[in-house]
């Protein structure tokens, strides 16, 4: 038998379905390769008897007739999300040794739906970076390595995890969670594809909170169809998370392969920053030549506001983050470290337990919501979130369908390589991810190219409001159209 | 009448009188089977930690999802306080670390509240009333309760209440005395139950109130304001008044200054304290709450819950004057508990009401007062009490014996009627029976028979003889009118 670790989600699916293999074999072929994997630091937590468990549950199912849409699958899960009786740790300290007595909604979406769990997926402490290297637990190292070169390279954040092992073949499709461009910083970064879908789309019920107005639960695969598949099961209305919506979640797979004739793309002036590399302007320039190529209406935009959207960002998300993060305080669960009264509790705990990244950030939105600074800076942050967000309506009022970016400024960048004097050059990262967040937008990202040092890029595709169907066509032609990036052979193994 | 300061309200210091000025910050605890934004159980006195949900305790990734009924508690509350209905309001964090609160930010309403101004009547005598203006009502997240004496060392949390509703009800600075702030609460706390959206129980802690004191001279502008916290009693309410504004003219007076601060009222010592100064206040950095959108709901919404609104006080009270005939005072004591109120109308349907009202408040409260009991505890019913009416206005029995007949009932229970007929107590109207025993009374005592003639008041005497020989229930008036007939007095 072929290593099924090779297979992509819908082929092993359809594997599964015609009795290739069974359930367990796959996931052994899984739980192997992760065992082989620790290296890349990818999860935090293995969880191959849960695998196994469950793989066995979905052959039953199978011989039965009675396989679910993703009987069998073997997931790895964003250590973000809660799941019951497994560790969740969001890659802090001071959540170490948590044990949560409850699963998160979009993760029992996947158990019901059949997919079993392999483990949790290393990240960005609280997700708060782009580059995986604040999580507690070490920093994750992409598959990915640069021409001639063995310096490790960081798979992007905060869900590095998920998408290294995505990349690495260590699960077939990833949980992920964005706030201003996790899930899709990462799949730029490792060649996979990866979805922020509306906000609302997901239930955030269970899910370690960042930012609440901004974080969204998202997929990462290996490619398109796999990625729709997954957020069919993930995606759908939650009565315990009433920003979730109430609507309909269509078959996101039939929507890959659907004609995009006559879909107008809107190209932002604006997302053409100063001192853009050649390289990510030759690769935008490229994907626009794809899609007219496939009969899409090209068209220029302007979206005047997004020059503002990733400092209104770093207002909003930490002072949305700086309450969030104010119940780990050391009285119920996680970290304690005692002191002379309850102050010193807290103050020492939030100490030892916080990373240097997210102790910045509560500072920044504690900083930005006192009394004398609420007006200037995060009452400001909102109206211009709501600029933003009106640039994007008046786009597709004109008739635009989605429009097409970059993904990421450059390529993926060495360990250590990037922010440790200057924590802005970390932020850059987001500049082309982040107004789709501050507009609540679904954003796609496919892999289009690879850079001169042999490392892949990604561009975005952003979509109208629950209409990732368009972006589900537009992506694939994408695929379709871009040289086929393989994914690195295991040096790590 | 408004509150116009009344000279009988001032405080009369050493410089002249002072004036106090009061606005009272209520808290009170919505009823509802939940809490405001978790599934939790709000019963009061469970085993510690008992009553607390995932979303109460602050785990890692839950989220809030308000509980409609005490929306709409909120909805029908302000419309009791004649108050304007917001279609839309936010709800915001208050952001502050203490043990008890387990999100580390209290979930309130800060800049726009579910209701906005309205107002309350308050009675301060029969003929005195006053309109206390409401500023608004919000709705937010009760704390849970630090225990620090289980152990020497430690501190203990019970997140029973943590999340538990309450609606903040603030008034404005309207009112001048302590007798005035302890009017309003009363009233308001009766607009409360009869709204059914608080108990009002202040001794399980379901109506507290941060009461905010300020002196000045007559005539002059607001002074600086001291907030007293969480008292817990009406009575409490008016001695935390009085005792402060004391130590503020006292302050005032010797040329001193009055500190922006908050203080606590310690009823053992009969003193305020202060608990933070202006300087070491909180910064609660609000912002609207991310997890829950703005509150929206239209007309139609509050128009429903408008129509199911019970009679209030204040209508009830106008309604019993004009159709049972009642004295404001007494109306007004009839109306105070809307149970006690449905009792009167039970008990006076097609009866004397004043008559009725009379026994409900003086036999009836009375006697529960006494025995500590409430009105749904009551031994006697409604039906009962108005078939002890019915026997007095068919003088089937007499006043004195009615009050027998009420404790018997009271204490035994059973039908008035069968009683008075089983033991007897009919009032004797039998003229004949009492001229019987008046000729024999005047035959003993011819010498008293002459005194009366001359001094009529000697009447008292034949009709106690006559009672005492018919066993009390002779005909008080029968029993008159044959004496006088017979002494030709």
């Amino acid at each position: 038998m072929s290593d099924l670790t090779r297979l992509t989600l819908a082929e092993a699916r359809n594997g599964l379905a015609s009795k290739k293999f069974s359930a367990v074999e796959l996931n052994q072929a899984f739980v192997a390769a992760v065992a082989r994997a620790k290296s890349l630091n990818a999860y935090i937590v293995e969880t191959p008897d849960k695998a196994l468990e469950q793989a066995r549950a979905s052959d039953e199912r199978i011989a039965k007739g009675e396989a679910r849409p993703l009987e069998g699958i073997p997931l790895g899960i964003k250590d973000l999300y809660a799941t019951e009786g497994v560790q969740t740790t969001a890659a802090s300290h001071i959540l170490e040794g948590f044990v949560p007595r409850y699963e998160s909604t979009v993760s029992a979406n996947l158990w019901r739906d059949g997919a079993t769990m392999l483990g949790k997926l290393n990240l960005d402490e609280f997700a708060m970076g782009s580059s995986n290297e604040t999580s507690f637990f070490g920093p994750v190292i992409s598959p990915w390595r640069r021409k001639n070169s063995d310096a490790k390279i960081v798979p992007g954040g905060s869900s590095g995890g998920s998408a290294a092992a995505v990349a690495a073949r260590l699960c077939l499709g990833a949980t992920a969670t964005d706030t201003g461009g996790s899930i899709r910083q990462p799949a730029a970064f490792t060649g996979t594809v990866g979805i922020k879908p509306t906000y609302g789309r997901c239930s955030r019920w269970g899910i370690v909170a960042f930012a609440s107005s901004l974080d969204q639960a998202g997929p990462i695969a290996q490619n398109v169809r796999d990625a729709a598949i997954l957020l069919r099961s993930m995606a759908g209305h939650d009565p315990k998370d009433t920003t979730s919506v109430d609507a309909p979640v269509p078959d996101y797979e039939k929507a890959v392969g659907a004609s995009v004739k006559g879909k107008v793309i809107g190209i932002p002036k604006e997302y053409r920053l100063d001192g853009m590399s050649a390289e990510i302007a030759a690769l935008w320039d490229r994907g626009v030549e794809w899609l007219r190529a496939a009969g899409a209406e090209i068209r220029e935009i302007s979206l005047p506001h997004t020059r503002h959207a990733l400092p209104a960002y770093y207002i909003v998300a930490p002072a949305e983050a700086s309450s969030n993060l104010a119940r780990y305080d050391g009285v119920r669960y996680g970290l304690r470290k005692t002191g002379k009264d309850i102050v010193d509790l807290y103050e020492l705990t939030r100490a030892a337990g916080f990373g240097k990244e997210v102790r910045r950030r509560i500072m920044i939105g504690t900083y930005v919501l006192s009394a004398g600074y609420y007006d200037a800076y995060y009452l400001r942050a909102q109206k211009i979130r709501t600029l933003i967000k009106r640039d994007f309506d008046l786009a597709y009022q004109t008739g635009v369908d989605a429009i097409l970016t970059p993904a990421t400024p450059s390529p993926a960048f060495a360990l250590g390589e990037k922010g440790a004097a200057d924590p802005v050059e970390m932020y850059l990262n987001d500049v082309f991810t982040v107004t789709v967040n501050m507009a609540g937008l679904p954003g796609l990202v496919v892999p289009a190219g690879l850079s001169s040092d042999g490392l892949p890029l990604g561009l975005q595709l952003i979509g109208r409001p629950f209409d990732e169907e368009t972006l589900f066509a537009l992506g694939e032609a994408i695929e379709e159209a871009a040289p086929k990036i393989a994914l690195p052979e295991p040096w790590w193994a | 009448m408004n509150s116009q300061a009344h000279s009988s309200k001032l405080i009369a210091g050493a410089t002249g009188d002072w004036e106090v000025v009061i606005g009272l910050e209520i808290h009170a605890q919505v009823t509802s089977r939940s809490k405001l934004f978790s599934g939790a159980s709000t019963e009061f006195g469970g085993a510690p930690n008992s009553h607390v949900s995932l979303v109460d305790a602050a785990m890692p990734g839950m989220l809030p999802v308000i509980n409609e009924e005490c929306v709409k508690q909120a909805i029908r509350t302000g419309l009791g306080l004649k108050a304007q209905i917001n279609h839309r309001s936010v709800f915001d964090r208050k952001n502050y670390f203490y043990p008890d609160l387990p999100q580390g930010y209290q979930i309130s309403q800060y800049k726009n509240p579910i209701v906005g101004e309205g107002e309350v009547l308050v009675d301060l005598s029969p003929t005195e009333q006053i309109k206390v203006g409401i500023e608004r009502l919000h709705l937010e997240q009760d704390a849970g309760k630090s225990l620090h004496d289980l152990g020497a060392n430690d501190s203990h949390v019970d997140l029973n209440r943590s999340g538990v509703a309450l609606m903040e009800i603030v008034s404005k600075p309207d009112l001048r005395s302590a007798d005035e702030a302890k009017a309003y609460v009363t009233k308001l706390r009766t607009i409360l139950r009869y709204i059914g959206s608080c108990d009002g129980n202040m001794e399980q802690g379901s109506l507290r109130a941060d009461v905010n004191v300020s002196v000045r001279k007559p005539g002059e502008s607001f002074g600086t304001r001291c907030e007293i916290k969480n008292v817990n009693s009406i009575r409490f309410i008016g001695q935390a008044i009085d005792v402060e504004a004391r130590r503020q003219i006292g302050i005032l007076e010797d040329g001193g200054t009055i500190d922006q601060e908050t203080r606590l009222y310690d009823p053992g010592k009969g003193e305020t304290r202060s608990m933070r100064s202006k300087e070491e206040a909180h910064d609660y950095r609000y912002f609207p709450d991310p997890d829950l959108l703005p509150l929206e709901f239209d007309q139609a919404y509050v128009d429903v819950l408008a129509t199911d609104l019970p009679e209030l006080p204040d209508e009830k009270k106008a309604r019993f004057i004009a159709q049972y005939g009642l004295s404001p005072y007494d109306a007004g004591v009839l109306i105070l508990e809307r149970a006690a109120a449905d009792y009167f109308e039970e008990a006076t349907k097609g009866r004397d009401a004043k008559l009725v009202a009379n026994w409900v408040i003086n036999e009836l409260f009375g006697r529960l007062n006494k025995e500590g009991k409430s009105i749904e505890d009551s031994p006697v019913l409604a039906a009962q009490i108005g078939a002890i009416a019915d026997l007095i206005s068919a003088h089937v029995i007499s006043g004195k014996l009615a009050k027998d007949l009420f404790d018997i009932v009271w204490l035994e229970g059973g039908d008035p009627a069968k009683i008075v007929e089983t033991r007897g107590m009919k009032q004797v109207t039998d003229t004949g029976a009492i001229e019987k025993a008046v000729d024999e009374i005047i035959a003993k005592n011819p010498d008293k028979v002459e005194q009366a003639k001359a001094k009529p008041t000697m009447l008292g005497w034949f009709v106690g003889q006559v009672m005492k020989a018919t066993g009390g229930k002779a005909n008080p008036q029968a029993v008159n009118e044959i004496l006088k007939a017979k002494l030709g007095i």
